[in-house]
């Protein structure tokens, strides 16, 4: 059936700034999925009557990376602005946020689609602060329930990055989401890890008739603590709406949430419901004067950007789009990669591609570990590939080796001798070695030479076990066949 | 003999130093007057006894060594007595704002003005009495008692530093920090008839100073002369790096000696503030002390200050919705008093619903208001904006006088509950007070005469930025040629 509706998505995303300090305070920014309860907290963040803010200049820093790198235009003169509600999470009664100047405006990222890249345009990104965190205590047998208030994430820097309605499809979805949280992490100001909640990202959907201009009713999704889950609730959210569109319908303006294990959405607040936030310029924080020589000294900072980055391999190192895409998604993957070619020049960078996004990953994978924490260094890696491109050990033995090297950080040499896993490429030991298997098994011989010329195959079995498999089979494979050819020629 | 608590300030400066007396025995003598006077006038909310005398025997010992080897300079106001007002925390020390919902708040930190008086060796002696959250003109909106006017004890003292200046003018504390978002420091002084300075909006540091009206709020002091003021204020400016807000002009020394009168000054008469609502024994008060002023050798002109009416209306859409802002922290959640509930919305309901005043919750409706959706552009939008012509008034008059001269407010101290059932009266207390609030400029007030009924009678000097100095220096010259500031309510 001929698709009758189109797509219309904008991404709000809060990502962290992974400051030392926060936002308005002098507390340090820990991780607050570990870090003991309110270790964290001082008169500022707990909102204690007479304290003050005062802006963090590494946040505003590192928020102008992001502005940049997303190629906003940047406000000389941004103002804070306090957001007021009540709630038990929220220790001033109103978040520090910005709304009427915000930090930067009118940028965009560049994702890539199942068409070819497409152009996202940015509407803003702003600064604001983080809310503590509550937890729920059920009540039980018979004591009644209670909330606990965790205040180490209340005041940290928190950047809001809000995206033009440009994205028509959930897989859109996920690639600006996953884009971008690239580029935060290539910047190093936030880890992007989405189950600590450090980068957090809101949908808003609504569909429309092919061929209409107009923007109709949207709904908002929140709590989605990965892109499989942003992709499945956008894609779900979709189908809703537009079942609602065909039975006639009315799609209510409203917040919905996810629920992970019946894999759907469901309202969580209507539009009514909604509060009037109050805004107004916080007159306890100076306009933030931000001077072009700054600007222009951050952005002759910034680092060899994603996208660019992963032009640069395909062109460079003449990868597949997908090796590229692995290898850019972090900038240690991508640093590990570079110098593990630069160390090992004779051999093929697809070569190096392919082991690190291969075997290196699936180890990766199955320890549950992260690229950080690996023991082998580029220049053992290459090493281990020398010694497989000339031909000292095979690929199998390769593979061994490099899990050995995984698990224990030992180079690859002292591994292969250690083992005697070197690979047999000296001819005249090969020869002798077959020469011997050949007068052990005359009846094999003989069926070889009454013309079953399989049976070779079944000699070269032979050669390969009396080795342990150390032989070089491309040596054992030449030799084998002339010894067999020259008995042949003589019969 | 003359009590301890009458000394002067710099008679107790001099009787500390030359070791005639020392900080305990002062100390506890104001503590023993505070003691005799307090069931009458009730100046503060907490007395902090203890403190002050260990307060007391640390400058103490300080002299003793600085006595035998005087090559290290001493702070002038070493041992010296100071009453806070109860809207700056001291570290340690109960901070109620005058609100029940801060009623079982003790401070962990000080303010920054105090921490710096306390850096120069003053003694803490309590926490003065001031209306809830300093919402008020007449200290009568605390939670915790009126403060009663020592001239006449069935008045008001003024609001909301009335505990800080009832304590001035009662001996009951040498000096004392006040704080000043539409006049609360200058209308409480002219009320008591001693001497109050509102600094410059952010050349007091903020930090710890309970916040009402963020960017109208000014921390002070209050002091029976000029002089005293001169002494305390380099002290407690400068700029501080917890308070954004805070501004780097830092002033060494006021110096009186030089020459009595700053050279060549002129005092500007805003026909505005000289309108038909004052009482005439104060405009006459007035009119005689300018003429004193003049006599002194300023130069008098009349100037204009045309957007003065929006003062009032711009002020009360400014301070309350800054106001509801800052109140809303008061929660109940993570510290003061709460009222309990088993579900959350209802602690929130029942905690501000119980614990807050009736002024408060107004203030705080009023802001509410005129902040939400569809009505922040005409109130406090529209606000804002007539808020920078009443600044660029000023400025304009500060291109060609160096000083404003104008009424503390239309009338001497009211009686308690005579405008009870009528905010609106109360805030027309403060019409002559606001707008240097709004302009974030410096005012003076100091005692000019009495009225028929024997209360006092302040006038109030306005400078450009950054100019105390000079607001400072003219009222001291005009304490040395009259007396007012001497007379006392209660002897001892
Ligand atoms: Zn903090």
């Amino acid at each position: 059936m001929k698709p009758n509706f189109e797509t219309i998505i904008g991404l709000e995303v809060h990502a962290e700034l992974e400051t030392r300090s926060k936002m308005f305070c002098g507390c340090p920014v820990v991780d607050s999925t570990e870090a003991k309860p309110n270790i964290a907290v001082c008169p500022v963040c707990a909102g204690m009557p007479g304290s003050l803010p005062v802006v963090n200049q590494q946040a505003v820093e590192y928020a102008l990376k992001v502005a940049l790198a997303l190629e906003c235009q940047i406000n000389n003169t941004s103002i804070f602005a306090r957001k007021n509600y009540f709630y038990p999470d929220l220790p001033k009664g109103y978040q520090i946020s910005q709304y009427e100047s915000p930090l930067a405006h009118h940028g965009h990222l560049k994702i890539r689609t199942q068409s070819g890249e497409k152009n996202i345009r940015i509407r803003r990104v702003h600064m604001e602060e983080d809310t503590g965190k509550l937890t729920h205590i059920p009540p039980n047998n018979g004591k009644p329930g209670y909330s606990l208030i965790d205040l180490n994430r209340a005041g940290v820097p928190l950047l809001e990055i809000v995206s033009e309605p440009d994205i028509r499809s959930a897989e859109e979805a996920r690639s600006y989401a996953v884009t971008l949280r690239t580029l935060l992490r290539y910047l190093g100001v936030n880890s992007g890890d989405m189950q600590k909640g450090v980068i957090r990202i809101e949908p808003n959907v609504s569909i429309r008739p092919i061929g209409s201009s107009e923007f109709y009713t949207r709904t908002e999704i929140k709590n989605l603590n990965s892109f499989r889950a942003l992709e499945r609730a956008v894609a779900y959210e979709i189908q809703r709406q537009q079942n609602l569109f065909r039975q006639g319908k009315t799609i209510v303006q409203q917040t919905m949430g996810w629920d992970e294990s019946h894999q759907k959405t469901f309202p969580q607040r209507t539009k009514e419901e909604e509060e009037d936030y109050r805004y107004f310029p916080e007159p306890d924080i100076p306009p933030l004067v931000i001077e072009d020589e700054w600007i222009e000294r951050i952005r002759a900072a910034l680092p060899e950007l994603p996208a660019a980055k992963y032009k640069r391999f395909i062109k460079t190192y003449r990868l597949s789009s997908d090796d590229a895409d692995l290898l850019i998604s972090a900038q240690s993957i991508s640093n590990y990669f570079e110098s593990t070619v630069s160390t090992c020049p004779d051999i093929p960078p697809r070569t190096v591609a392919n082991w690190i996004t291969g075997e290196l990953f699936g180890l990766i994978n199955q320890r549950n570990i992260t690229f950080e924490d690996i023991k082998i260094l580029p220049r053992e890696l290459s090493a281990l590939l020398s010694l497989l491109h000339h031909g000292e050990i095979n690929t199998n033995t390769a593979k061994a080796v490099l899990t050995e090297m995984f698990e224990t950080g030992n180079d690859p040499k002292t591994i292969v001798s250690k083992s005697g896993l070197n690979q047999i490429s000296n001819i005249a030991q090969i020869a002798k070695i077959i020469h011997d298997v050949i007068a052990a098994n005359p009846k094999e011989l003989e069926t070889y030479l009454n013309g079953k010329e399989t049976v070779s195959q079944w000699f070269f079995g032979q050669v390969m076990r009396g080795t342990g498999g150390k032989a070089n089979p491309k040596i054992v494979k030449a030799e084998l066949n002339r010894q067999l050819l020259e008995l042949k020629r003589k019969q | 003999m003359t009590q301890i608590t009458e000394l002067t300030f710099q008679e107790i400066i001099n009787s500390l130093q030359s070791g005639e007396i020392s900080s305990h025995q002062l100390t506890k003598a104001y503590l023993k007057r505070i003691e005799k006077l307090e069931e009458d006038i009730h100046a503060f909310i907490t007395i902090t006894e203890e403190q002050a005398l260990t307060q007391a025997d640390k400058a103490d010992k300080r002299f003793a060594v600085w006595r035998k080897d005087k090559t290290q300079p001493i702070s002038p106001l070493l041992g010296v007595p100071l009453a806070v007002k109860d809207v700056l925390t001291v570290h340690n020390i109960r901070c109620t704002a005058g609100s029940k919902i801060l009623g079982n708040f003790v401070s962990p930190y000080n303010a920054t003005v105090v921490d710096q008086l306390l850096d120069a060796g003053m003694v803490i002696l309590g926490k003065t009495n001031t209306d809830e959250f300093a919402m008020g003109s007449s200290t009568e909106n605390s939670a915790y008692g009126v403060t009663h006017n020592p001239w006449d004890l069935s008045r008001v003292p003024g609001g909301s530093s009335g505990g800080s200046a009832a304590a001035v003018v009662a001996n009951m504390a040498p000096i004392a920090l006040g704080t000043d978002t539409g006049g609360s420091i200058r209308q409480p002084a002219s009320f008591c008839g001693v001497t109050g300075l509102k600094p410059t909006y952010g050349r007091v540091s903020r930090f710890g100073l309970i916040a009402y009206g963020s960017s109208l709020d000014s921390a002070g002091a209050i002091a029976r002369a000029a002089a005293d003021i001169a002494l305390l204020f380099p002290m407690m400016s400068g700029f501080d790096p917890k308070d954004s807000t805070s501004v780097n002009i830092p002033i060494e020394r006021i110096n009186l000696q030089d020459n009595i009168m700053p050279a060549q000054l002129r005092l500007g008469i805003p026909k505005e503030y000289f309108t038909s609502g004052i009482q005439p024994e104060v405009e006459i008060a007035i009119r005689k002390a300018i003429n004193v002023l003049e006599s002194l050798g300023i130069e008098i002109k009349e100037v204009n200050l045309p957007h003065t009416k929006y003062a009032l209306p711009v002020y009360y859409l400014i301070a309350p919705a800054e106001a509801s802002a800052n109140l809303a922290r008061y929660d109940g959640i993570r510290y003061g008093s709460r009222v309990d509930s088993t579900e959350m919305w209802d602690i929130f309901r029942k905690t501000r619903g119980t614990l807050f005043g009736a002024e408060v919750k107004r203030r705080i409706m009023l802001g509410t208001y005129a902040l939400s959706a569809g009505y922040y552009d005409e109130y406090y939008g529209k606000a804002q904006k007539v808020r920078t012509l009443i600044k660029e008034d000023f400025d304009n008059v500060f291109k060609t006088v160096d000083l404003i001269a104008a009424p503390v407010s239309p009338t001497t101290a009211f009686k308690i509950g005579a405008h009870r059932d009528d905010p609106l009266a109360m805030y027309l207390e403060d019409i002559f007070t606001l707008p240097a609030n709004l302009a974030g400029i410096p005012g003076i007030t100091f005692p000019v005469g009495f009225d028929s009924h024997c209360l006092p009678i302040g006038i109030q000097l306005m400078g450009a930025p950054f100019q105390e100095e000079k607001l400072i220096r003219t009222a001291h010259a005009y304490q040395m040629v009259t007396d007012w500031h001497t007379r006392k309510p209660i002897p001892n």
